[in-house]
């Protein structure tokens, strides 16, 4: 079996990165979550990784062998969740 | 942006933080409980089954009947809560950025300050990548269940389940009450990783229960129509040669879940990886307390368990918070909080739970050198 033959399945669904990409950003050198966010943009979607970043470090542990701790995971920032321009510059009740 | 000042802000409205929330104000706390969702509760309104565990634990008690004595005591004891509104930053100082949400659907950023904050954001589901996960008809069990015991919708007629922990196995069960055709369970690990007893329930409904497998593919015009499973070997690589392909218009992932921890990331709460507890979870004390002072976490945050046990931390979580702020005596704490680690000790026992008091001592062992580094 070719182990390669997934390369095209899609592993950050918000911005659309594949096995094969971050396959690529890992012999490119990335060591970490982030070292892959920074080459691939996977995990700077609308859902920042909540459901991809345990994929992510699945591929680097096959990948790499190295441990959860030097994986790390992504950098959390303000707003978690999505938020509208309108509800975060907005009075009570969300106008702008 | 509205300020809004509180005793104890509760970051999620499930068993950990409804118990928490219930304690503080209990011992007189001016009490906020932020919940993302149309209703308090948490996971609790979606099981509908009965608890296991002795009678000290709610055992035979059914997890939606827990949802509505947790909110009728909230309304007793006078605690808020906010409900279609989201904690989108925790920051210094202890003050906590909320999306609120109101009757009328709008919606409007207002900032926090808080003496103590009590973080139980709960836990989200792991994904499962194979070819065509990304398709629609593809779910985290989790979301199926919800779909079938809160929105009464089933997601699909005939369905693939992904893996045989507990909630592989219940939301197997559900989804045939509810109508549907569960026409496999794949588990990957050479035998199931719930208990006999669901397990077998779903065997004699007629279930295959396949060990030793894996989904390989989801395949379908716009929607899932049919996915292939086959064999591993003990390297879990795919014998290929084994392949089948069912005839299913829904694939259920029960992998595990992995505890929500952003916000304490962000406040910057020190974290460790343990596999048993589902990936990374902050440290935390006797008392659930991180090591960010003034912050606490309960329930799945903390390491993912069950509903009873975050019903326990909750408490914890709440009662000390209270103590810290002079409401609750230290000597009245500290009897109530060894009587929850009795009944802690008492849901952490079997093969399952014996594990899960092992990585609960290491978080606390972590935490104490952290504390004195």
């Amino acid at each position: 079996m070719n182990e390669h033959r997934d390369d095209d399945v899609l592993i950050c669904r918000c911005e659309e990165v594949t096995l094969g990409e971050i396959r690529e950003a890992i012999q490119n050198g990335a060591r970490t979550v982030t070292g892959v966010k920074r080459r691939t943009r996977a995990g700077m979607g609308l859902c920042q990784g909540r459901t991809c970043e345990r994929l992510v470090q699945q591929i680097l542990r096959a990948e790499l062998g190295n441990a959860p701790e030097e994986i790390g995971t992504s950098t959390v920032r303000p707003p978690v969740r999505p938020v509208s321009f309108g509800s975060l510059v907005g009075d009570e009740g969300g106008k702008l | 942006m509205a300020q809004n000042k509180w005793e104890v802000v509760v970051v999620g409205g499930g068993p950990a933080g409804l118990s928490a929330a219930i304690e503080a104000a209990k011992s007189g706390c001016r009490t906020l409980v932020v919940d993302a969702n149309e209703t308090a509760g948490g996971q609790l309104f979606k099981q509908i089954h009965k608890f296991f565990g002795s009678s000290a634990h709610r055992a035979g008690v059914r997890g939606i009947d827990i949802g509505g004595e947790l909110l009728a005591e909230c309304e007793k004891q006078g605690v808020e809560v906010w409900l279609n509104s989201v904690a989108i930053g925790l920051f210094k100082e202890k003050t906590v950025a909320v999306e609120r949400g109101f009757d009328n659907g709008a919606k409007s950023v207002v900032v926090l300050e808080a003496d103590r904050i009590v973080l139980a954001s709960g836990a989200s589901e792991n994904a499962v990548r194979f070819r065509g996960w990304t398709l629609p008809g593809v779910m985290g069990a989790g979301a199926a269940q919800t779909m079938i015991n809160v929105n009464r919708v089933l997601p699909g007629k005939n369905v693939l389940m992904i893996g045989s922990g507990n909630v592989g196995l219940i939301v197997s069960y559900q989804l045939m009450q509810a109508g549907a055709d569960v026409k496999a369970l794949v588990e990957a690990a050479p035998k199931i990783g719930g208990y006999a007893v669901h397990a077998s329930k779903i065997a004699r409904a007629g279930v295959p229960i396949h060990t030793g497998h894996t989904v390989l593919e989801a395949r379908g015009d716009r929607r899932v129509e049919e996915a292939d499973i086959c064999a591993v070997d003990e390297k879990w690589q795919p014998l290929l040669e084994t392949k089948k392909t069912l005839a299913v218009d829904t694939v259920t992932i029960a992998a595990g879940l992995k505890p929500l921890v952003e916000l304490a990331m962000m406040h910057d709460c020190q974290m460790m990886f343990h596999p048993v507890l589902g990936g990374w979870a902050p440290l935390h004390d006797a008392k659930m307390e991180t090591t960010s002072p003034g912050i606490y976490v309960a329930g799945d945050i903390s390491g993912v368990e069950e509903a009873n046990t975050a019903l326990e931390e909750g408490k914890l979580a709440g009662i000390s918070a209270a103590e810290s702020l002079g409401k609750i005596g230290e000597a009245d704490a500290d009897r109530i909080r060894s009587e929850i680690w009795g009944r802690l000790d008492g849901l952490r026992l079997g093969p399952h739970g014996v594990m899960r008091m092992q990585a609960k001592s290491e978080q606390i062992d972590h935490y104490k050198s952290a504390q004195s580094a």
